[in-house]
Protein backbone atom coordinates (compact mmCIF):
# COMPACT_ATOMS: atom_id res chain seq x y z
CA UNK A 1 0.00 0.00 0.00
CA UNK A 2 2.27 2.76 1.05
CA UNK A 3 4.85 2.83 -1.72
CA UNK A 4 7.22 5.15 0.09
CA UNK A 5 7.91 2.61 2.82
CA UNK A 6 9.42 0.01 0.41
CA UNK A 7 12.07 2.96 -0.70
CA UNK A 8 13.29 3.60 2.88
CA UNK A 9 14.60 0.48 3.79
CA UNK A 10 16.91 1.14 6.90
CA UNK A 11 14.51 -0.05 9.81
CA UNK A 12 15.75 -2.68 11.50
CA UNK A 13 13.96 -5.27 13.79
CA UNK A 14 14.98 -5.72 17.87
CA UNK A 15 16.67 -9.41 15.66
CA UNK A 16 18.68 -7.83 13.21
CA UNK A 17 22.17 -8.10 14.70
CA UNK A 18 21.04 -11.66 15.58
CA UNK A 19 19.96 -12.08 12.07
CA UNK A 20 23.37 -11.37 10.82
CA UNK A 21 25.32 -14.20 13.47
CA UNK A 22 22.95 -16.40 12.24
CA UNK A 23 24.06 -16.10 8.73
CA UNK A 24 20.86 -14.52 8.01
CA UNK A 25 20.81 -13.07 4.04
CA UNK A 26 19.58 -9.78 4.62
CA UNK A 27 17.29 -8.02 2.24
CA UNK A 28 14.81 -4.67 1.48
CA UNK A 29 11.77 -5.57 2.94
CA UNK A 30 8.55 -3.36 3.62
CA UNK A 31 11.04 -0.48 4.60
CA UNK A 32 13.14 -3.22 6.69
CA UNK A 33 16.07 -5.20 6.33
CA UNK A 34 14.59 -8.55 6.94
CA UNK A 35 16.27 -12.20 6.68
CA UNK A 36 15.34 -13.39 3.10
CA UNK A 37 16.94 -16.98 4.41
CA UNK A 38 19.52 -18.65 6.29
CA UNK A 39 22.92 -20.62 5.32
CA UNK A 40 20.40 -23.50 4.74
CA UNK A 41 18.37 -22.33 1.89
CA UNK A 42 14.72 -21.80 1.03
CA UNK A 43 14.12 -25.23 0.24
CA UNK A 44 15.39 -26.75 3.68
CA UNK A 45 13.88 -24.42 5.52
CA UNK A 46 10.54 -24.64 4.07
CA UNK A 47 10.50 -28.33 4.31
CA UNK A 48 11.88 -28.07 8.13
CA UNK A 49 8.87 -26.17 8.89
CA UNK A 50 6.38 -28.40 7.13
CA UNK A 51 8.37 -32.22 9.56
CA UNK A 52 9.40 -29.99 12.88
CA UNK A 53 9.63 -26.30 13.39
CA UNK A 54 10.51 -23.01 12.65
CA UNK A 55 10.90 -19.87 13.98
CA UNK A 56 10.24 -16.46 12.03
CA UNK A 57 10.63 -13.05 12.78
CA UNK A 58 8.11 -11.09 11.86
CA UNK A 59 8.10 -7.82 13.85
CA UNK A 60 8.26 -5.65 11.20
CA UNK A 61 4.32 -6.34 10.94
CA UNK A 62 2.37 -3.35 12.77
CA UNK A 63 1.22 -4.29 16.69
CA UNK A 64 -1.46 -1.82 16.96
CA UNK A 65 -4.18 -2.12 20.33
CA UNK A 66 -7.44 0.30 20.36
CA UNK A 67 -8.35 0.65 23.68
CA UNK A 68 -11.70 0.98 25.54
CA UNK A 69 -15.14 -0.81 25.64
CA UNK A 70 -17.07 -2.20 22.46
CA UNK A 71 -18.07 2.14 22.12
CA UNK A 72 -14.58 2.29 21.58
CA UNK A 73 -14.25 0.10 19.27
CA UNK A 74 -17.22 -0.91 17.56
CA UNK A 75 -16.65 2.06 14.92
CA UNK A 76 -13.73 0.05 13.31
CA UNK A 77 -16.69 -2.01 11.65
CA UNK A 78 -17.22 0.79 9.04
CA UNK A 79 -13.92 -0.17 7.25
CA UNK A 80 -13.14 -3.66 8.73
CA UNK A 81 -16.28 -6.15 8.03
CA UNK A 82 -16.13 -7.74 11.39
CA UNK A 83 -19.13 -8.61 13.86
CA UNK A 84 -17.08 -7.76 16.51
CA UNK A 85 -19.60 -8.16 19.12
CA UNK A 86 -19.86 -11.78 18.25
CA UNK A 87 -16.19 -12.06 18.47
CA UNK A 88 -15.48 -13.99 21.53
CA UNK A 89 -12.72 -12.88 24.31
CA UNK A 90 -9.46 -14.07 22.83
CA UNK A 91 -10.28 -14.54 19.67
CA UNK A 92 -8.79 -14.14 15.91
CA UNK A 93 -10.29 -13.35 13.20
CA UNK A 94 -9.20 -12.78 10.05
CA UNK A 95 -10.15 -9.73 7.73
CA UNK A 96 -9.64 -6.92 5.63
CA UNK A 97 -9.55 -2.78 6.11
CA UNK A 98 -11.83 -2.11 2.71
CA UNK A 99 -11.87 1.43 1.19
CA UNK A 100 -14.76 3.25 -0.81
CA UNK A 101 -14.01 1.78 -4.18
CA UNK A 102 -14.96 -1.81 -2.36
CA UNK A 103 -10.98 -3.03 -3.25
CA UNK A 104 -8.65 -4.12 0.11
CA UNK A 105 -6.53 -1.55 1.72
CA UNK A 106 -4.91 -4.05 3.68
CA UNK A 107 -5.24 -8.20 5.53
CA UNK A 108 -4.74 -8.54 9.02
CA UNK A 109 -6.04 -10.18 12.11
CA UNK A 110 -8.18 -9.13 14.81
CA UNK A 111 -8.35 -10.36 18.23
CA UNK A 112 -10.48 -9.54 20.97
CA UNK A 113 -8.63 -9.15 24.81
CA UNK A 114 -9.63 -7.42 27.38
CA UNK A 115 -9.45 -3.65 27.52
CA UNK A 116 -10.25 -3.60 23.51
CA UNK A 117 -8.94 -5.30 20.55
CA UNK A 118 -5.56 -6.25 19.58
CA UNK A 119 -4.60 -5.73 15.58
CA UNK A 120 -1.85 -7.46 13.16
CA UNK A 121 -1.27 -5.13 9.99
CA UNK A 122 0.89 -6.20 6.99
CA UNK A 123 4.43 -4.11 7.43
CA UNK A 124 4.11 -2.01 4.24
CA UNK A 125 0.41 -0.69 5.15
CA UNK A 126 0.94 -0.05 8.57
CA UNK A 127 1.16 3.59 8.56
CA UNK A 128 -1.38 3.61 5.95
CA UNK A 129 -3.78 1.38 7.74
CA UNK A 130 -3.28 3.48 11.08
CA UNK A 131 -3.97 6.84 9.56
CA UNK A 132 -7.48 4.84 8.18
CA UNK A 133 -8.40 3.49 11.82
CA UNK A 134 -7.87 7.06 13.16
CA UNK A 135 -10.69 8.27 10.81
CA UNK A 136 -13.11 6.23 12.75
CA UNK A 137 -11.84 5.71 16.13
CA UNK A 138 -10.25 8.53 18.24
CA UNK A 139 -6.28 7.98 17.87
CA UNK A 140 -6.17 8.87 21.86
CA UNK A 141 -7.51 5.23 22.14
CA UNK A 142 -4.80 3.68 19.79
CA UNK A 143 -1.40 2.81 19.54
CA UNK A 144 1.08 1.03 17.30
CA UNK A 145 3.34 -1.25 19.42
CA UNK A 146 7.15 -0.35 18.63
CA UNK A 147 8.27 -1.56 21.38
CA UNK A 148 6.87 -5.17 20.29
CA UNK A 149 8.25 -7.55 18.25
CA UNK A 150 6.67 -10.28 17.30
CA UNK A 151 7.56 -13.99 16.25
CA UNK A 152 5.90 -16.86 14.38
CA UNK A 153 6.53 -20.48 15.31
CA UNK A 154 5.18 -22.75 12.81
CA UNK A 155 4.96 -26.22 12.50
CA UNK A 156 3.52 -29.65 13.62
CA UNK A 157 6.19 -29.43 16.65
CA UNK A 158 5.43 -26.20 17.78
CA UNK A 159 3.08 -26.76 20.21
CA UNK A 160 5.15 -29.83 21.90
CA UNK A 161 8.31 -27.22 21.81
CA UNK A 162 6.93 -23.88 23.40
CA UNK A 163 4.37 -25.94 25.68
CA UNK A 164 8.00 -26.53 27.18
CA UNK A 165 8.95 -22.77 27.40
CA UNK A 166 5.43 -21.55 27.96
CA UNK A 167 3.06 -24.48 29.77
CA UNK A 168 -0.33 -23.81 28.91
CA UNK A 169 -0.04 -22.61 24.82
CA UNK A 170 -0.98 -26.41 24.41
CA UNK A 171 -4.49 -25.35 25.68
CA UNK A 172 -5.16 -22.71 22.84
CA UNK A 173 -7.29 -23.76 20.20
CA UNK A 174 -6.69 -22.31 16.56
CA UNK A 175 -7.58 -18.14 16.03
CA UNK A 176 -7.35 -18.08 19.86
CA UNK A 177 -5.57 -16.27 22.21
CA UNK A 178 -4.38 -15.35 25.48
CA UNK A 179 -1.71 -13.84 27.65
CA UNK A 180 1.53 -15.53 29.35
CA UNK A 181 4.28 -15.22 31.22
CA UNK A 182 7.93 -15.11 29.74
CA UNK A 183 10.83 -14.42 32.31
CA UNK A 184 8.50 -13.03 34.58
CA UNK A 185 6.90 -10.40 31.39
CA UNK A 186 3.40 -10.51 29.54
CA UNK A 187 3.71 -12.11 26.49
CA UNK A 188 0.24 -12.44 24.22
CA UNK A 189 0.42 -15.41 22.26
CA UNK A 190 -2.57 -16.93 19.77
CA UNK A 191 -2.70 -20.14 17.96
CA UNK A 192 -2.23 -18.72 14.99
CA UNK A 193 0.02 -18.38 11.57
CA UNK A 194 0.56 -18.24 7.72
CA UNK A 195 2.34 -21.26 6.60
CA UNK A 196 -0.18 -23.63 6.38
CA UNK A 197 1.10 -25.47 9.84
CA UNK A 198 -0.04 -25.34 13.18
CA UNK A 199 1.76 -22.91 15.36
CA UNK A 200 1.49 -19.63 17.21
CA UNK A 201 2.86 -15.84 16.77
CA UNK A 202 4.05 -14.46 19.96
CA UNK A 203 3.87 -10.56 20.81
CA UNK A 204 6.77 -9.99 23.29
CA UNK A 205 9.16 -6.99 24.12
CA UNK A 206 11.85 -6.16 21.95
CA UNK A 207 14.06 -6.55 25.09
CA UNK A 208 13.24 -10.24 25.68
CA UNK A 209 12.88 -11.30 22.36
CA UNK A 210 16.88 -12.34 21.38
CA UNK A 211 16.57 -14.08 24.94
CA UNK A 212 13.00 -16.01 23.77
CA UNK A 213 14.55 -17.10 20.29
CA UNK A 214 17.72 -18.26 21.78
CA UNK A 215 16.01 -20.73 24.39
CA UNK A 216 13.90 -22.26 21.10
CA UNK A 217 16.85 -22.34 18.93
CA UNK A 218 18.92 -24.61 21.70
CA UNK A 219 16.10 -26.93 20.76
CA UNK A 220 17.82 -29.03 17.74
CA UNK A 221 14.27 -29.85 16.24
CA UNK A 222 14.03 -25.67 15.93
CA UNK A 223 15.41 -23.29 12.89
CA UNK A 224 15.51 -20.34 11.97
CA UNK A 225 13.50 -19.64 8.82
CA UNK A 226 13.50 -16.42 6.52
CA UNK A 227 10.91 -14.95 4.41
CA UNK A 228 11.57 -16.43 1.27
CA UNK A 229 10.57 -19.72 2.94
CA UNK A 230 7.23 -17.79 4.65
CA UNK A 231 6.66 -16.91 1.08
CA UNK A 232 6.57 -20.25 -0.49
CA UNK A 233 4.57 -21.68 2.36
CA UNK A 234 1.96 -19.35 2.40
CA UNK A 235 1.65 -19.94 -1.27
CA UNK A 236 1.17 -23.37 -0.72
CA UNK A 237 -1.02 -22.99 1.72
CA UNK A 238 -3.21 -20.78 -0.38
CA UNK A 239 -2.70 -17.65 1.25
CA UNK A 240 -2.66 -13.99 0.09
CA UNK A 241 0.27 -11.63 0.10
CA UNK A 242 -1.06 -8.46 0.67
CA UNK A 243 0.54 -6.07 -2.34
CA UNK A 244 0.72 -8.76 -4.52
CA UNK A 245 -2.92 -11.41 -4.23
CA UNK A 246 -4.29 -8.45 -2.82
CA UNK A 247 -4.41 -5.13 -3.65
CA UNK A 248 -6.57 -1.17 -2.84
CA UNK A 249 -8.38 -2.34 -6.24
CA UNK A 250 -9.55 -5.86 -5.62
CA UNK A 251 -12.16 -6.63 -3.79
CA UNK A 252 -13.01 -9.44 -1.60
CA UNK A 253 -15.52 -10.89 -3.70
CA UNK A 254 -12.77 -11.03 -6.64
CA UNK A 255 -10.21 -12.01 -4.17
CA UNK A 256 -12.71 -14.65 -3.12
CA UNK A 257 -12.40 -13.84 0.45
CA UNK A 258 -15.71 -13.20 0.97
CA UNK A 259 -15.43 -15.21 3.90
CA UNK A 260 -13.76 -12.86 6.03
CA UNK A 261 -16.32 -10.67 6.01
CA UNK A 262 -18.75 -11.58 8.78
CA UNK A 263 -22.33 -12.33 7.92
CA UNK A 264 -24.06 -9.37 9.88
CA UNK A 265 -21.37 -6.68 8.34
CA UNK A 266 -22.30 -8.09 4.84
CA UNK A 267 -26.04 -8.27 6.01
CA UNK A 268 -26.87 -4.38 7.26
CA UNK A 269 -24.01 -3.07 4.15
CA UNK A 270 -22.87 -0.84 6.94
CA UNK A 271 -18.93 -0.60 5.64
CA UNK A 272 -17.42 1.23 3.39
CA UNK A 273 -17.45 -0.24 -0.23
CA UNK A 274 -20.50 -2.43 0.76
CA UNK A 275 -22.60 -1.72 -2.55
CA UNK A 276 -20.22 -2.72 -4.77
CA UNK A 277 -19.15 -5.92 -2.32
CA UNK A 278 -23.06 -7.13 -2.19
CA UNK A 279 -23.67 -6.46 -5.65
CA UNK A 280 -20.47 -8.53 -6.25
CA UNK A 281 -21.63 -10.94 -4.15
CA UNK A 282 -25.21 -11.00 -5.68
CA UNK A 283 -24.28 -10.88 -9.50
CA UNK A 284 -20.65 -12.09 -9.38
CA UNK A 285 -17.32 -10.27 -10.15
CA UNK A 286 -16.26 -10.58 -13.51
CA UNK A 287 -12.53 -12.38 -12.27
CA UNK A 288 -11.31 -14.45 -9.35
CA UNK A 289 -8.43 -15.43 -7.32
CA UNK A 290 -7.93 -19.02 -8.12
CA UNK A 291 -5.11 -22.00 -7.45
CA UNK A 292 -2.97 -22.41 -10.59
CA UNK A 293 -0.81 -25.43 -10.47
CA UNK A 294 1.00 -25.55 -13.89
CA UNK A 295 2.31 -28.74 -15.51
CA UNK A 296 6.15 -27.83 -15.00
CA UNK A 297 7.40 -24.35 -15.96
CA UNK A 298 7.29 -21.92 -12.78
CA UNK A 299 5.24 -19.39 -13.62
CA UNK A 300 6.02 -15.76 -11.17
CA UNK A 301 4.01 -12.99 -10.73
CA UNK A 302 2.90 -11.17 -14.05
CA UNK A 303 2.93 -14.04 -16.07
CA UNK A 304 0.16 -13.74 -18.31
CA UNK A 305 -2.68 -16.15 -18.53
CA UNK A 306 -4.66 -17.14 -21.59
CA UNK A 307 -7.56 -19.47 -22.70
CA UNK A 308 -6.95 -19.97 -26.59
CA UNK A 309 -6.02 -16.78 -27.90
CA UNK A 310 -7.24 -14.48 -25.22
CA UNK A 311 -5.99 -13.25 -22.27
CA UNK A 312 -7.60 -14.03 -19.51
CA UNK A 313 -6.09 -13.32 -16.44
CA UNK A 314 -2.73 -12.74 -14.66
CA UNK A 315 -0.45 -14.84 -11.86
CA UNK A 316 0.06 -12.41 -8.75
CA UNK A 317 2.19 -15.17 -6.82
CA UNK A 318 4.01 -17.87 -8.51
CA UNK A 319 7.23 -19.72 -7.61
CA UNK A 320 8.23 -23.52 -6.47
CA UNK A 321 6.73 -25.55 -3.93
CA UNK A 322 9.09 -27.65 -2.03
CA UNK A 323 6.38 -29.52 -0.44
CA UNK A 324 4.28 -30.13 -3.72
CA UNK A 325 7.39 -30.51 -5.36
CA UNK A 326 7.01 -28.87 -8.11
CA UNK A 327 5.51 -25.01 -9.50
CA UNK A 328 2.33 -23.59 -7.69
CA UNK A 329 0.77 -20.34 -8.37
CA UNK A 330 -2.19 -18.34 -7.79
CA UNK A 331 -3.57 -15.33 -9.41
CA UNK A 332 -6.98 -13.50 -11.33
CA UNK A 333 -8.51 -14.98 -14.19
CA UNK A 334 -11.82 -13.88 -15.54
CA UNK A 335 -15.13 -15.98 -14.01
CA UNK A 336 -16.07 -17.89 -16.24
CA UNK A 337 -12.63 -19.76 -16.58
CA UNK A 338 -12.24 -20.32 -13.20
CA UNK A 339 -13.48 -23.60 -12.27
CA UNK A 340 -11.55 -26.79 -10.68
CA UNK A 341 -9.16 -27.74 -13.68
CA UNK A 342 -10.03 -25.56 -15.93
CA UNK A 343 -7.12 -26.00 -18.22
CA UNK A 344 -5.43 -22.80 -19.27
CA UNK A 345 -2.23 -21.46 -20.63
CA UNK A 346 0.97 -19.53 -18.57
CA UNK A 347 3.27 -16.95 -20.69
CA UNK A 348 6.32 -17.42 -19.68
CA UNK A 349 9.49 -15.85 -21.42
CA UNK A 350 7.16 -15.44 -24.70
CA UNK A 351 5.86 -19.07 -24.59
CA UNK A 352 3.41 -20.51 -23.42
CA UNK A 353 2.51 -23.55 -21.16
CA UNK A 354 -0.13 -25.58 -19.96
CA UNK A 355 -1.76 -24.97 -16.24
CA UNK A 356 -4.60 -25.58 -14.65
CA UNK A 357 -7.25 -24.10 -12.12
CA UNK A 358 -6.09 -26.31 -8.68
CA UNK A 359 -8.14 -25.77 -5.53
CA UNK A 360 -6.48 -24.75 -3.06
CA UNK A 361 -4.56 -25.41 -0.66
CA UNK A 362 -1.73 -26.59 -2.41
CA UNK A 363 -0.91 -28.37 0.84
CA UNK A 364 -2.73 -29.46 2.56
CA UNK A 365 -3.27 -27.73 6.11
CA UNK A 366 -3.23 -28.94 9.67
CA UNK A 367 -4.62 -26.43 11.81
CA UNK A 368 -5.66 -27.35 15.07
CA UNK A 369 -9.17 -26.60 15.30
CA UNK B 1 40.67 -30.34 -20.45
CA UNK B 2 41.09 -27.44 -21.30
CA UNK B 3 41.54 -24.27 -18.61
CA UNK B 4 38.56 -22.67 -17.37
CA UNK B 5 37.34 -19.08 -18.41
CA UNK B 6 34.96 -17.27 -16.31
CA UNK B 7 32.74 -14.83 -17.21
CA UNK B 8 31.22 -11.50 -15.63
CA UNK B 9 27.88 -12.78 -15.13
CA UNK B 10 28.75 -15.56 -13.81
CA UNK B 11 29.16 -18.43 -16.21
CA UNK B 12 32.20 -20.76 -17.12
CA UNK B 13 33.58 -21.78 -20.51
CA UNK B 14 35.70 -24.73 -21.40
CA UNK B 15 37.56 -25.01 -24.90
CA UNK B 16 38.13 -28.51 -26.19
CA UNK B 17 38.99 -28.10 -30.09
CA UNK B 18 36.15 -25.93 -31.48
CA UNK B 19 33.18 -27.02 -29.01
CA UNK B 20 33.01 -25.09 -25.65
CA UNK B 21 30.88 -26.36 -22.67
CA UNK B 22 29.07 -23.69 -20.78
CA UNK B 23 27.77 -23.70 -17.67
CA UNK B 24 27.05 -21.22 -14.18
CA UNK B 25 29.86 -20.93 -11.60
CA UNK B 26 29.78 -22.45 -7.86
CA UNK B 27 29.46 -18.82 -6.90
CA UNK B 28 26.39 -18.54 -9.09
CA UNK B 29 24.86 -21.45 -7.69
CA UNK B 30 25.74 -20.00 -3.94
CA UNK B 31 23.85 -17.22 -4.69
CA UNK B 32 20.81 -18.41 -6.00
CA UNK B 33 20.31 -21.01 -4.04
CA UNK B 34 18.15 -24.29 -4.07
CA UNK B 35 17.80 -25.11 -7.88
CA UNK B 36 14.06 -26.14 -8.77
CA UNK B 37 14.15 -25.66 -12.71
CA UNK B 38 16.39 -25.35 -15.64
CA UNK B 39 15.73 -24.39 -19.47
CA UNK B 40 18.05 -25.60 -21.81
CA UNK B 41 18.42 -24.46 -25.78
CA UNK B 42 17.91 -26.53 -28.52
CA UNK B 43 20.12 -28.05 -30.42
CA UNK B 44 21.03 -25.66 -33.66
CA UNK B 45 20.46 -22.67 -32.16
CA UNK B 46 23.00 -20.36 -32.13
CA UNK B 47 23.69 -16.99 -30.29
CA UNK B 48 26.04 -13.90 -30.17
CA UNK B 49 28.27 -13.98 -27.48
CA UNK B 50 26.23 -12.35 -24.24
CA UNK B 51 23.17 -13.63 -26.05
CA UNK B 52 20.51 -14.95 -23.55
CA UNK B 53 21.07 -19.47 -23.72
CA UNK B 54 19.51 -20.93 -20.78
CA UNK B 55 17.23 -20.49 -17.87
CA UNK B 56 17.74 -21.39 -14.47
CA UNK B 57 14.94 -20.91 -11.51
CA UNK B 58 15.68 -21.19 -7.45
CA UNK B 59 12.81 -21.03 -5.31
CA UNK B 60 12.57 -17.17 -5.21
CA UNK B 61 13.56 -16.08 -8.81
CA UNK B 62 14.14 -17.00 -12.40
CA UNK B 63 17.16 -16.02 -13.72
CA UNK B 64 19.09 -16.29 -17.47
CA UNK B 65 22.02 -17.75 -18.44
CA UNK B 66 23.65 -16.35 -20.66
CA UNK B 67 26.63 -17.74 -23.11
CA UNK B 68 29.80 -15.87 -22.85
CA UNK B 69 31.30 -16.88 -26.39
CA UNK B 70 28.88 -17.26 -29.84
CA UNK B 71 28.10 -20.44 -31.50
CA UNK B 72 25.83 -22.93 -32.57
CA UNK B 73 24.35 -25.35 -30.02
CA UNK B 74 25.92 -29.45 -30.42
CA UNK B 75 24.14 -30.58 -26.88
CA UNK B 76 22.37 -29.33 -23.99
CA UNK B 77 22.33 -31.22 -20.57
CA UNK B 78 18.97 -32.57 -20.13
CA UNK B 79 20.08 -34.24 -16.89
CA UNK B 80 19.83 -30.38 -15.09
CA UNK B 81 16.30 -30.49 -16.60
CA UNK B 82 14.97 -33.73 -15.28
CA UNK B 83 16.88 -33.26 -11.80
CA UNK B 84 17.94 -29.33 -11.44
CA UNK B 85 19.80 -29.92 -8.05
CA UNK B 86 22.81 -31.29 -10.21
CA UNK B 87 24.03 -27.61 -10.71
CA UNK B 88 23.99 -27.15 -6.81
CA UNK B 89 25.96 -30.38 -6.50
CA UNK B 90 28.38 -30.17 -9.31
CA UNK B 91 27.68 -26.75 -10.87
CA UNK B 92 31.18 -26.88 -12.66
CA UNK B 93 31.37 -30.51 -13.62
CA UNK B 94 28.13 -32.64 -14.18
CA UNK B 95 25.98 -29.59 -13.65
CA UNK B 96 27.02 -28.14 -17.21
CA UNK B 97 23.98 -26.29 -19.19
CA UNK B 98 25.15 -26.69 -23.28
CA UNK B 99 27.71 -27.31 -25.63
CA UNK B 100 28.30 -25.20 -28.73
CA UNK B 101 30.49 -24.78 -31.81
CA UNK B 102 31.98 -21.63 -30.99
CA UNK B 103 32.38 -19.54 -34.21
CA UNK B 104 35.70 -17.68 -32.36
CA UNK B 105 37.72 -19.13 -30.49
CA UNK B 106 39.41 -16.01 -29.72
CA UNK B 107 36.27 -14.85 -27.66
CA UNK B 108 37.00 -17.17 -25.21
CA UNK B 109 40.69 -15.41 -24.65
CA UNK B 110 38.55 -12.46 -23.71
CA UNK B 111 37.02 -14.07 -20.25
CA UNK B 112 38.63 -14.22 -16.91
CA UNK B 113 41.19 -16.82 -15.78
CA UNK B 114 40.30 -18.50 -12.23
CA UNK B 115 42.70 -16.51 -10.22
CA UNK B 116 40.51 -13.09 -11.96
CA UNK B 117 37.11 -14.31 -11.29
CA UNK B 118 37.68 -14.93 -7.68
CA UNK B 119 39.30 -11.23 -7.38
CA UNK B 120 36.75 -10.07 -9.01
CA UNK B 121 33.71 -12.03 -6.83
CA UNK B 122 35.65 -10.88 -3.89
CA UNK B 123 35.71 -7.43 -5.34
CA UNK B 124 32.33 -6.92 -6.05
CA UNK B 125 30.58 -9.21 -3.04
Amino acid sequence: MNQNAEKISDLKTALYNFHLNKGGKMVPFAGYQMPVQYPDGIMKEHLHVRSLVGIFDVSHMGQFSIYGNENDYLPLEKIVPIDLKSLKLNQSKYTVLMNKDGGIDDDLIVTKVEGGLNIVLNAACKHHDVERIHEVIDSSKTKLHDDLSLIAIQGPKAVEILNQLIPGVSELVFMNGSKFKFNGQDVFITRSGYTGEDGFEVSINNSLVEQFCKILLDNNNVKLIGLGARDSLRLEAGLCLYGHDLNTKTTPVEAALTWALSKKNKEEGNFLGAKIVNEQIKNGASKKRVGIKPDKTIAREGSKIFKGDKEIGIVTSGGFGPSVNGPVAMGYVLKEFSKDGEELELEVRGKRHSAKVFKMPFYKKSYVK
Amino acid sequence: MAEKKYSKKHEWVELNGDIATVGITKHATEQLGDIVFTEVPEKGKSFDAGGEAAVVESVKAASDVYSPIAGEVTESNEAIVSDPSLVNQDPEGNGWFFKVKVSDANQVDELMSKADYDKFVTENA
